[in-house]
């Protein structure tokens, strides 16, 4: 592997790995060899259906997997420093201080009998133990004020929040111990599309401000389009494409990234016809031989059925690194950045070499 | 004002309002929640009409009082050009039959100890359509083969578990399908669906129009997912339509500044196209204290002065396109 040319990256996730683990069968491949960087500041979106194992990848950066759940290969290095490798106590100073997550249906997750307040409050209690209770109460007023919650709504429980409120109430929880990196898992997913705008608003505006690297999980290619760098699209646990989003939107490579973006509605283009993609994600219990998508690929050719096709380079303009795997290194601005490597994993871009 | 006879439903000036003080007795409060508040609308037989606003608007509400679950406090409903309130026993029955619901959530709304043949053959013997159990069993699976779900036999002894989100999705359109009915509301259809699969769904929606000339009002807070299949579009705020034309005018020529809120905040799926969103601050408000003149106005990015006073009637743009907004004059 050849080290990225730019700074260290604040995330660095190689050939991870994920069994789900069921007593009498064979194990379940939930994840299999994803790699991806991120710096600070940057967002990445990562993409697929119901069932891709996006949420499981997200929980493994954490170290929280079900017990079933077993990390068998890969390393998850934050500035450095090899999670995988540490003790259960080290890896809790490490969760929520320096990485986050913002669960899928959060709104639901709040303890309903005890205050916004107080759960925010505890969160922080958990990393500042010697935090006097008037200091905690000024964070908690602090970081509610930050996502446009009124102070004095701190003693009120969660049923008398909207559900707009709820989810905001989630993401100053996520921030209570000013994180590095929050990994938001369809967060706006039941929410109002114009709430919906307001909380991604919330967690861009975090992002410029703080300097927040953040993981968007979602199905929604609209909200990666408005917000994320770079995206990662997940299919049957392996990853399907990787690249900057201007890249994954105007010359996406892999066939399901393809498929994915004609079932977006677009309201630019209305006359467009809506697809929709026939079949369903392979359980990972059941993984078709081959490439994973082979039973719902449109361009599929005998190839496809017997041979799974490996993570290539699709366009190495940028740099003569070849197939590194995770030379992933984009710059959040804009303009003049350095792009992540195009990599996609279908055998018609080694065709095209 | 009358109701046209080629609309499948029309509406006018239609009001639903609740008393807002709860039931108790020492606490009294007069106050009332306007969830619909005089609402005109044609809904033109084959037609799909998208009805689109945000939670708390009263499109919820409305599907209520047509589906007759709700009665409405003043105005006319018209079913196919009968005044609905003169509708009495067989003929309101055959209207309850006539306009059926799909449900939003096909994880919640199935229920999960009935088989699907169950499930889609309850309607029929609430409404006691078919005597014998031969013939209801053939027309549901005529329903499910409507549906999209085929063979229609191998579903029928299935539980909602086996079946995958768009499979349930299907299952309760079919429940919906079996009493033959010409209107179908369809209340956000397919948020709980997956991206992938939305388009199906949506796609047997504007078949079931263009083979059965069924007419859909279907319900949601999404552009996104309308914008490729209704033939109109007509925008609700607090319990008042104060946008309404072809999609097209109000895609590409919206007037109301809250049509212009909402369409800026939809997602493109192209990073190259990223736009100035207009985020409205808050919520809809509480339908109990309306605002003064417009109201829009405490929301609303342009508001003027005279639009705390007046409230603005509707001004026609073209024969299909109206919005009700003061400041529609400025806006050239």
């Amino acid at each position: 592997m050849t080290t990225p040319t730019t700074s260290a990256p604040l995330l660095a996730v190689r050939d991870l790995s994920i069994d789900f683990i069921t007593p009498d069968r064979p194990p379940a491949h939930a994840v299999s060899r994803v790699s991806f960087t991120l710096q600070p500041g940057e967002a990445m979106g990562l993409v697929g259906e119901s069932g891709c194992g996006k949420t499981t990848l997200s929980l493994a950066l954490l170290r929280l997997l079900p017990p079933q759940g077993r990390i068998v290969n890969g390393s998850v290095q934050f500035n450095g420093r090899e999670l995988l490798a540490l003790a259960e106590p080290e890896m809790a100073d490490i969760r929520w201080r320096h990485m986050a997550m913002i669960f899928q249906g959060a709104m639901n997750a709040l303890n309903p009998v005890v205050t916004v307040g107080s759960q925010i409050g505890e969160a922080i209690h958990r990393h500042y133990p010697f935090m006097s209770p008037p200091e905690v109460a000024a964070r908690v007023a602090e970081l509610l004020d930050m996502v446009g919650i009124l102070g004095a709504r701190a003693d009120q429980y969660p049923h008398q929040y909207s559900g707009g409120m709820r989810q905001r109430a989630m993401i100053a929880m996520a921030l209570a111990c000013s994180p590095e990196i929050v990994i938001a898992d369809e967060p706006t997913t039941a929410l109002d599309v114009m709430i919906q705008a307001q909380i991604l608003d919330l967690l861009d505006n975090l992002r410029r401000h703080l300097g927040l690297a953040v993981i968007f999980v979602t199905h929604d290619l609209g909200v990666v389009a408005e917000l994320c760098d770079k995206v990662l699209v997940m299919y049957g646990g392996v990853t399907a494409e990787y690249a900057d989003v201007d890249t994954i939107y105007n010359s996406p490579r892999h066939p399901y990234t393809q498929e994915l973006l004609k079932a977006f509605p677009d309201l630019s283009k209305p006359q467009a016809a809506l697809n929709s993609i026939p079949g369903y994600p392979p359980r990972p219990d059941a993984l078709p031989t081959g490439c994973r998508f082979h039973p719902r690929c449109p361009l599929v050719f005998d190839r496809c059925r017997t041979d799974q096709p490996a993570l290539l380079s699709v366009s190495p303009v940028w740099s003569s690194q070849q197939s590194s795997g995770y030379a992933g290194t984009a710059n959040s601005k804009r303009s003049g950045e350095v792009r992540p490597t195009h990599l996609a994993s279908c055998h018609l871009v080694e065709n095209d070499k | 004002m009358t109701s046209s006879p080629s609309s499948a439903l029309s509406l006018r000036n239609l009001h639903k309002h609740f008393d807002a003080g709860r039931p108790g007795l020492l606490r009294r409060d007069d106050r009332l929640v306007h969830a619909v508040d005089g609402v005109d609308l044609d809904l033109g037989r084959g037609e799909i009409l998208a009805l689109v606003g945000e939670s708390g608007c009263g499109k919820s509400t409305l599907a209520l009082t047509l589906l007759g679950l709700e009665r409405p406090t003043s105005g006319e409903m018209y079913f196919e050009g009968t005044d609905v309130a003169r509708l009495r026993g067989a003929a309101l029955k055959d209207m309850h039959k006539r306009i059926q619901m799909v449900f939003q959530d096909p994880y919640e709304s199935l229920n999960p100890m009935m088989t699907i043949e169950e499930i889609v053959e309850e309607p029929l013997i609430v409404h006691r359509s078919f005597p014998t159990s031969d013939q209801r069993r053939a027309r549901v699976i005529q329903a499910l083969e409507d549906a999209g779900l085929k063979p229609a036999d191998s579903f029928l002894d299935r539980l909602p578990h086996q079946l995958s989100g768009g499979q349930r999705q299907r299952v309760v359109i079919a429940a919906s399908l079996v009493l033959d009915p010409t209107i179908l509301l369809a209340d956000e259809p397919v948020s709980m669906l997956d991206v992938s699969i939305r388009a199906e769904i949506l796609n047997l929606l504007a078949d079931l129009r263009a083979r059965q000339g069924i007419s859909i009002l279907f319900i949601t807070h999404d552009f996104g997912t309308v914008a490729h299949f209704a033939d109109r579009i007509a925008v609700m705020y607090l319990g008042r339509i104060v946008e309404i034309g072809r999609t097209e005018e109000v895609l590409r020529a919206p007037r109301h500044p809250y049509t212009k809120a909402l369409l800026s905040v939809v997602p493109v799926p192209n990073p190259r196209l990223r736009q100035k969103r207009t985020i409205l601050q808050g919520e809809t408000p509480n339908p109990i204290d309306l605002p003064t003149g417009c109201r829009f106005h405490p929301r609303c990015p342009i508001a003027e002065d005279r639009c705390r006073l007046t409230d603005p009637p509707a001004v026609t743009l073209s024969p299909s396109h109206s919005a009700a907004c003061l400041l529609i004059e400025n806006d050239k």
